[in-house]
């Protein structure tokens, strides 16, 4: 790109300079006539551009493309933007404050959301850049390939401190980060998430058989959930988020609209928690799943939710 | 494309600035060459400024028509509280002024100035109308505690009381911003009325009645999409 | 020296004293001059602004100002140069001065809705330097929610009010324009005979119709969130920040090139004048005007590439986006082509016209870059952006508009500016805005975020480059002020027409009578057709 432009302006610059000097004026009444326009000239002209620019947009498009589907294998790290710090979890429990620890040679995705305003997280070095907005998950992926420590930095303008609201990223060998990791146990992301989980009585409703008057939670990320109403919708994060805080939002097919909602109740620390708990249960060995059958096609893709 | 291929061989003394008013009148003005085009220019003006609101409007129509898919259910319920009676008796009463409103336009035209006053009369008294029963039902609709502003805001029937609380936002944020039109159009009438009455239009002239007629419609032609909108879609489940 | 013979001419300066006949004028040449007074106050604002940003961002530490400081100097600065500034510039000035003229008109259509915008500016403006006076706003040009309104404690309201009394002014000189080019063009003054100036604003009014009023609405929505606490863009209460910036961007974009095609317009003029050729490829200068107000509705997304905005609209507004580069592009050649055999002078109005072409190049091909979605994501919200947009609406707008001023001056005034003054200050304002905003390029590819009050020390090199060039920009701008003005008084007086150039305007006084015409004249000539012109240049 940088050499398309440099030519361009290397072109630019030049003509406009050598006809500027070649052409000056040379007496007060000369008078050059008026030139012809030339279709050929311009259509040349319109469409050599438009074919350099066409591949510039399938170039960009393609990279921002595989930048948005992580690869299934990803390590998920949670990020909640405050004013004005960043708030990280590592689903092996590890929670850090503006400062990011990760292993080189593995996909790292980020599921974020913001306390209150839009904010960025921003990894100059690592080329990424993603909104965090408050109400929704936006995610982005990227794998670190070289050791050391990379600025992180907020870049969604999000009120006086923004500018304050910067840290590291580590990237560190496996064996560094493994012992990293062991420095400090504090239980899993899904161990908290389960505790919140009976701190929050969500248990009383929520049985692992399915047998109360709510859908079992057993099985149920990824899956794809039949709604009242009819429309179905997938069970990924996002859903998750909404069916604790908006509950009435999306109602199970074949359940009455009984959850009341846990806004203000649970941090959004605490719902990536209670998340991660809840992916833990599809590998509980044991238990069979219960509750909704399973549905027909319907793909519709996860909506992020919108309270 | 040329509008008037005319010669005008203006002779400078013609021109003393300011103090022209032996060429100037209100049919035509200083800038423009003959009679026929300033009221080309003026009514292209009012055509102009008239895609400027749809464009204004244009906009919370949008939002509204994103809220509404996403929040169907909700906003389904909401608009069922609305007094339908009410809304179709004022959308009667548009329709009608509107019909004055032309006759006047129709009346200018013919140079008929007494019914020209009578129908512009009748126009702004079916505007008055309007205003007068969109008042009652928003102080109905305060009564009913359907006020999003206040803290007693509450809907029957459902638990998200944030999305109802949007339906009523847009309500009475494009109804109101459509009664501010109304507001603006009676005195628009009013002021064509004392211009008739002191004997400024004629069948030659009658150009600020057709415009204010164009803006009249146009505000006419809004409420004709707010009340299906927010009166009639999902009215029975 | 003024010589008795031009006192005793009436030229619309002198057909009345007084402040009144100034402040109720309905003469569109007097409405220009008062724009142009307004508009450079506001300019001078912002330019203050711009100048406190670049002393605090000399050093990585705060030290000039607090934080919360910074962030209203930056927020101010963009509204007073976008809303206050660049979005008048060209049309209400030069535009109102001669676009009647131009085509043979006596007036624009409608006179008293043109004095009506001129107060309605004047309006927002009070309410916009209230609010900054009264403490300031500091959400950014940009208004971002929730944040502006539901977590900022500044005068968000009362500048948002000012922006819409603003938005109408805007409203109403597109209007205005739009039915004088139908409906007043003299006898013989076809569409494709008017100069490029013409068709520039008509599609910069296009714009100003259906864009602006977008705004409005969405600024009576944030005040209504802000004031009644209701959920429309607030996640909080159950609304959507994404669209806050879907509608916000819906006129912003489309508002850059209400920014840059007057400007284009202007250039059009100066490079046909100083080459003494017809610009080349006049119909597809023309059209491609209307191709960039058309085209330029349909990419307000690429705002959005990293907002959380799906990845199928991004592939869209991407598409488009390098589309509407290209009738940028095509204008560009043709003002390089028209060079080809032309028969070029060095005035200063040509020497701005030199710095936008290669300005606004640059600026475009950065766009370029943005306009990728997988390079956005590396740049968007760092002063790559800063440095990009700065290049076409700073080396772009300013330069054209500079340009016009001083190509025009003898023509509004009567009186010539001294050229190698006005030539020096041409050269420092093209040097000093490249060190300014060049660096900034670098910056924003290094990561360095825009909108930050402080910073890692690794960036502070490029800072106090860009601070430097700063300094040269201002006093490149300073300059004009004072010749300028100087030469209201002691410039030599000018004739009819100094440069040889086409068009109405150089066929009347200098400066012109009210009423523009003494007879309106029967256009006889294709544009730009120097044959027609008097070989004699007259300079008093």
């Amino acid at each position: 790109m940088l050499a398309v432009s440099i030519f361009f302006t290397v072109l630019i610059f030049g003509a406009v300079f050598y006809f500027a000097i070649k052409y000056r004026r040379r007496s007060d009444d000369e008078l050059p006539g008026g030139g012809h326009t030339g279709l050929a000239l311009e259509v040349v002209w319109s469409v050599i551009p438009f074919g350099l620019t066409m591949i510039m947009f399938g170039w960009g498009a393609s990279i921002f493309f595989k930048e948005s589907v992580p690869p299934d294998d990803a390590m998920n790290i949670y990020v909640v933007g405050k004013q004005w710090m960043w708030k990280l979890q590592h689903q092996e429990g590890q929670r850090e404050i503006n400062e990011l620890h990760i292993p080189i040679n593995r996909p790292i995705r980020l599921t974020m959301t913001s306390e209150d305003v839009i904010h960025s997280f921003y990894v100059p070095d690592f080329r990424t850049k993603q909104d965090v907005v408050p109400g929704r998950y936006t995610t982005t992926w990227f794998t670190a390939t070289k050791p050391g420590k990379y600025h992180l930095f907020c870049a969604e303008y999000c009120g006086t401190k923004h500018s304050g609201m910067i840290g590291w990223v580590y990237a560190m060998r496996p064996e560094d980060y493994q012992e990293w990791l062991a420095g400090s146990p504090t239980g899993s992301m899904a161990d908290r998430g389960a505790r919140l989980f009976d701190d929050l009585a969500c248990a009383n409703c929520h049985h692992a058989d399915g047998s109360g008057r709510c859908p079992t939670l057993v099985g149920l990320f990824g899956s794809t959930v039949r709604l009242a109403g009819g429309g179905a919708v997938k069970a990924d994060e996002a859903y998750i988020r909404e069916s604790i805080l908006n509950p009435p939002a999306k109602i199970v097919a074949g359940y009455q609209p009984l959850m009341p909602t846990f806004q203000g109740l649970v941090t959004e620390e605490g719902v990536v928690e209670l998340i991660e708990y809840i992916k833990s249960l599809n590998a509980k060995p044991g238990l069979e799943q219960t509750g909704q059958p399973a549905v027909p096609g319907a793909g519709a893709g996860s909506q992020p939710g919108n309270q | 494309m040329d509008s008037q291929i005319q010669q005008s061989h203006v002779h400078p003394s013609d021109l003393h600035q300011g103090e022209a008013h032996h060429l100037e009148t209100l049919a035509l003005r200083e800038q423009f060459d003959t009679e026929a085009q300033q009221k080309d220019a003026s009514t292209l003006g009012m055509w102009v400024f008239l895609i400027t609101e749809v464009m204004f409007f244009g906009g919370m129509f949008l939002g509204y028509t994103l809220y509404r898919s996403n929040y169907a259910d909700t906003w389904a319920l909401a608009s069922r509280s609305l007094n339908l009676p009410i809304g179709a008796t004022n959308t009667c009463v548009l329709l009608f002024s509107s019909f004055t409103m032309a006759m006047a336009v129709r009346a200018g035209q013919l140079g008929k100035k007494k019914a020209v006053i009578l129908f512009l009369i009748l126009t702004m008294l079916f505007g008055l109308a309007f205003l007068g029963i969109k008042g009652y039902e928003w102080t109905q609709k305060f009564e009913e505690h359907h006020v999003p502003a206040l803290a007693n805001f509450h809907l029957e029937g459902t638990q998200l009381q944030g999305q109802a609380k949007l339906f009523f936002s847009f309500y009475f944020a494009m109804t109101g911003l459509h009664a501010l039109h109304m507001v603006v159009g009676v005195g628009i009438v009013l002021f064509i009325i004392f211009q008739t009455m002191r004997n400024k239009y004629s069948p030659k002239y009658y150009t600020p009645i057709d415009i204010a007629g164009l803006y009249w419609h146009f505000v006419d032609v809004v409420w004709i999409f707010l009340f299906p909108l927010f009166y009639l879609i999902d009215r029975h489940p | 020296m003024a010589t008795a013979a031009v006192l005793e001419r009436e030229t619309y300066l002198n057909a009345s004293y007084g402040l009144k006949s100034w402040l109720l004028t309905k003469d569109h040449k007097r409405i220009a001059i008062l724009y142009f007074i307004t508009i450079s106050i506001f300019f001078a604002i912002g330019g203050t602004f711009a100048g406190l940003i670049r002393l605090e961002l000399l050093t990585p530490q705060a030290d000039l100002v607090s934080s919360e400081t910074y962030n209203k100097l930056f927020t101010m600065h963009g509204v007073i140069m976008v809303f206050f500034f660049l979005i008048p510039s060209i049309p209400a000035t030069l535009g109102n001065f001669f676009l009647p003229i131009m085509i043979g008109a006596r007036d624009l259509a409608f006179p008293r809705i043109n004095l009506l915008s001129w107060y309605l500016l004047i309006l927002g403006g009070v309410l916009a330097i209230y609010a900054m006076v009264a403490g300031g706003v500091d959400t950014g040009w940009t208004f971002y929610t929730p944040y502006s309104t539901s977590y900022a404690n500044t005068y968000v309201i009362a500048t948002a009010l000012g922006i819409f009394v603003a938005g109408f002014s805007s409203i109403l000189t597109g209007l205005n324009f739009v039915v004088t080019v139908h409906r007043m063009r003299a006898p013989g003054m076809t569409w494709f005979r008017m100069p490029l100036f013409v068709w520039a604003h008509y599609a910069t009014s296009l714009i100003q119709i259906l864009g602006t009023p977008v705004l409005a609405v969405t600024l009576v929505l944030i005040l209504c969130e802000r004031t009644l606490h209701i959920g429309i863009f607030d996640p909080a209460l159950g609304g959507d920040p994404i669209l806050f910036q879907h509608m916000f961007w819906f006129y912003s974009h489309p508002a850059v090139y209400i920014m840059v095609l007057p400007g284009m317009g202007v250039i059009s003029e100066i490079v046909s004048t100083y080459s003494r050729k017809p610009v080349y490829g006049y119909a597809f200068v023309a059209f491609s005007s209307l191709a960039i107000a058309v085209v330029g509705f349909l990419v307000w997304g690429h705002h959005l590439y990293v907002s959380g905005q799906s990845l199928y609209a991004g592939l869209v507004f991407s598409f488009l986006s390098y589309f509407v580069a290209i009738p940028s592009a095509v204008k560009v050649f043709n003002w390089t082509a028209t060079l080809y055999k032309g028969s070029i002078s060095y005035d200063t109005p040509m020497l701005y016209a030199f710095g936008f072409i290669g300005l606004f190049t640059v600026g475009g091909l950065t766009g370029l870059f943005v306009a990728s979605l997988g390079l956005d994501v590396h740049v968007t919200d760092t002063y790559f952006v800063i440095a990009h947009f700065h290049y076409v609406m700073v080396g772009g707008t300013i330069m054209a508009y500079l340009g016009g001023v001083h190509y025009w001056w003898p023509k509004m005034t009567g009186r010539m500016y001294p050229e190698h003054f006005a030539r020096l200050s041409a050269v420092v304002v093209f040097i000093g805005f490249n060190l300014t905003f060049f660096p900034q390029f670098i910056l924003g590819y290094q990561g360095m975020p825009r909108r930050y009050h402080v910073y890692p020390p690794e960036y502070q090199v490029l800072h106090v480059l860009s601070t430097a060039g700063a300094t040269v920009l201002a006093v490149g701008y300073i300059m004009p002020l004072i010749y300028l003005i100087w030469s209201l008084k002691y410039g030599p007086v000018a004739g009819k027409n100094p440069w040889g150039a086409t068009g109405l305007e150089w066929s009347i006084p200098s400066p012109p009578p009210t009423h523009n015409f003494d007879r309106i004249p029967v256009v006889m000539h294709e544009a730009y057709d120097y044959s027609a012109v008097p070989r004699e240049v007259e300079v008093g």
